[in-house]
């Protein structure tokens, strides 16, 4: 069953007429997906390689296709009012893939959420993938820009701040025969629409999911609380992995979030919470498949 | 991006923040022209401090011999000597390492009168997403180190970003602080201008240490910036191009700035195994995976998901300026990206190069047959792996061979 999306989730794009939007959606046209409806200011009519109507607004776009779910490939000055477009149409789902978003604007976005009844994801986040029952996983729901073909369909949930270590988890769970029911990017972004824990939470009231893989980085907290409430309150086997333990303080490592400042977010103390909390760490991160077999 | 002290300052007079007077200055002649007005407007003492982007500056000891970045000074002629020693020179502090910083700018500005000191800095709180504004009584010594051994002294005010700082907030906090009197309401407003400074500048850090009451020549107090930080956030610089232009480019790392002129995340460290992969996340771990193994890393280098040849070459040049590398690590996992691009970005860099440091590769992900076909057909001399783990047991041997 999944959480977020499952195979049938209508999707639709804002920015789809961008270089980056556009080949992802055609990735995600391939890979099997419903790719219903696009978005772009003033290109009303259009119709994406012949198969996917664009609209003016997120609310057109809606209403005409049944769209319940967005992904945002917005150029980052205008990120933040795609977002906010997407909640305002009652959207239940916003995926933003967008890297670079300035942080007060994201500040401003979360305080606006607030109450919200729609999911946001990212930004900075390769985005949300639910295999499909098909061949390499096809047929199913994959909302952003990560490799379809190395998913497979199956039971195991994996949450992650970085893209390219969500795809080795995935990669080594599929070369061992465990399929995935849903796989998140949360995004490196300090201020994530959505955190760990509240991707945790989801994963532990599905049904169809049976171990957790959650991977982390230096920088801020949210791992340690996660950890806190897997320790009480989660039913499910968890492996983890932190990456930063080389990471020197003060420095910025690639994503906007990846910082250790004023010695909080140190990879020791986020590796030491979750160790405590029952999660499973892999200590390199060949080993993440391995660190969940192991407990399941 | 972080700015000078003199930069943060002039940003916060703009919303209303006092700041002792004076001006920056690059020649000793013009360090002297600027103390000759603050001595004619009445101060007793002038101070001279360096401008570089770090902390321990009064500590700092020049490599000419010359003791000290911040300066205290009864004449305009002391200042001009003190200066004289100090421009033009290298500085080296406990967070500038043994290489140093050379000094161009110095800030000479009145010396206040400081009658007690605080800590206040505006921030994000990343657990709650909202700014956050860290202040304490203790001003004028190491934050972090109050925080670890006297947590009660440090105050958190959250802000409503849709609200802002609101009045009643900052007379609460003046207050908290231990203020009375006609010193609440003015420390209200020097709170507001510094959080204002925060917002609309888009910055991540604005941090004033101390934060000080200061007595003015006719006895009256004021409260005043005496020290001040701030960092932007690189994300909005696109909208904040003054800011911008106050980058200064003497304060990077050399290798930094040349790999960000081709879009490559690159930061040094001081091992001696190279490092090249996409991704921050995978970036990191590759580093941790070769201390691991018992590497020590040369250096976090993310090439981004869609990385060229051209990238790939530029990257590798980057890798080989520094002198400490004896071993590289290439480390793909081609989701989207072609594994096959990369591969034949890694020849193309090693040829041009002529590459003789062992090169260690593993490749994963979208078209890896095609990609590991070009590496071996190519006849440079490099050894695969099979994983990430595989990878970084071999850099390490090669490494230490």
């Amino acid at each position: 069953m999944a959480i977020l999306v499952n195979p049938d989730t209508k999707v639709l794009v804002q920015g789809i007429t961008g270089s980056f939007g556009g080949r992802h959606t055609q990735l995600s046209l391939e890979y099997g997906s419903q790719i219903v409806a696009g978005v772009t200011p003033g290109k009303s009519g259009q119709v994406f390689e012949e198969k996917v109507p664009i609209f003016d607004s997120v609310k057109e776009a809606a209403k005409e296709s049944g769209a319940s779910a967005s992904a945002i490939f917005v150029p980052p000055p205008f990120a933040a009012d795609a977002i906010l477009e997407a909640v305002d149409a009652g959207l239940e789902l916003v995926v933003a893939i967008t890297e670079g978003i300035p942080v007060r604007d994201m500040i401003e976005v979360k305080a606006a959420l607030q109450g919200s009844p729609t999911r946001l994801i990212g930004p900075n986040c390769p985005g949300v993938v639910t295999p499909g029952a098909g061949d390499n996983s096809h047929g199913g729901c994959r909302i952003g820009i990560s490799p379809g073909y190395i998913h497979k369909s199956g039971d195991i949930g994996v949450v992650s701040r970085s893209g390219t270590l969500t795809y080795e988890a995935v990669w080594q769970l599929t070369c061992n025969g465990l399929g995935q029911s849903t796989c998140v990017g949360i995004g490196g972004d300090p201020v994530p629409g959505s955190t760990h824990l509240d991707i945790i939470k989801l994963f532990n009231d599905d049904p169809e999911t049976r171990g957790i893989i959650m991977i982390g980085e230096i920088g801020g907290s949210a791992e340690e609380e996660a950890a806190a409430w897997i320790k009480d309150n989660c039913k499910k086997p968890i492996a983890g992995f932190i990456a930063g333990t080389t990471a020197p303080p003060g420095r910025r490592m690639g994503h906007a979030g990846a910082i250790i400042s004023g010695g909080k977010g140190t990879a020791e103390a986020k590796i030491a919470a979750m160790e405590d909390a029952g999660i499973s760490v892999a200590e390199t991160p060949s080993q993440m498949a391995e660190a969940l077999i192991k407990i399941l | 991006m972080n700015l000078h002290e003199y930069q943060a300052k002039q940003l916060l007079a703009q919303d209303g923040v006092e700041v002792p007077g004076g001006q920056p200055c690059t020649t000793a002649n013009d360090a002297r022209t600027i103390a000759e007005k603050l001595f004619n407007d009445g101060h007793e003492m002038v101070v001279i401090k360096v401008q570089i982007h770090s902390g321990g500056r009064g500590k700092g000891i020049f490599k000419n011999g010359f003791k000290g970045g911040v300066h205290l000074c009864k004449s305009a002629e002391d200042v001009y000597e003190k200066a004289s020693s100090m421009l033009g020179n290298t500085i080296v502090t406990k967070q500038t390492g043994e290489i140093g910083r050379q000094v161009n700018t110095l800030l000479v500005s009145s010396a206040e009168k400081i009658v007690s000191e605080f800590y206040l800095a505006v921030l994000l709180d990343r657990e709650s997403s909202q700014p956050l504004i860290m202040a304490s009584s203790e001003g004028g010594v190491d934050i972090e180190e109050v925080a670890e051994t006297n947590p009660e002294a440090i105050i958190k005010l959250k802000i409503d970003p849709l609200l802002g700082l609101q009045p009643f907030q900052a007379r609460n906090l003046a207050k908290a602080l231990g203020l009375s009197g006609k010193m609440i309401q003015s420390a209200a407003k020097i709170f507001a201008g510094i959080y204002k400074t925060w917002w609309k500048c888009d910055a991540s850090m604005v941090e004033i240490n101390p934060l000080c009451i200061v007595e003015n020549p006719d006895g009256t107090t004021k409260m005043s910036a005496v020290d001040a930080k701030i960092s932007i956030d690189g994300n909005a610089l696109y909208r904040q191009k003054k800011i911008a232009e106050m980058r200064d480019l003497n304060e990077e790392a050399e290798l930094e700035v040349e790999a960000s002129k081709f879009d490559l995340n690159y930061i040094k460290l001081d091992g001696n195994v190279a490092c090249l992969v996409n991704g921050a996340g995978l970036a990191m771990a590759t580093m941790d995976a070769i201390k691991h193994f018992g590497g020590d890393p040369a250096n976090f280098l993310d090439v981004g998901g869609g990385a060229t040849k051209e990238q790939v070459t530029a990257a590798f040049q980057i890798i080989l300026k520094d002198p400490n590398v004896n071993a590289i690590l290439v480390n793909i996992f081609g989701g989207i990206m072609n594994c096959n691009t990369i591969a034949e970005g890694v020849v193309a860099a090693a040829t041009e190069t002529k590459l003789s440091l062992p090169l260690v590769v593993r490749l994963e992900g979208n078209n890896v047959e095609a990609g590991r076909n070009t590496l071996s057909k190519s006849g440079i001399s490099l050894i695969t792996a099979d994983s990430l783990a595989d990878a970084a047991k071999k850099v390490v041997s090669q490494a230490a061979a």
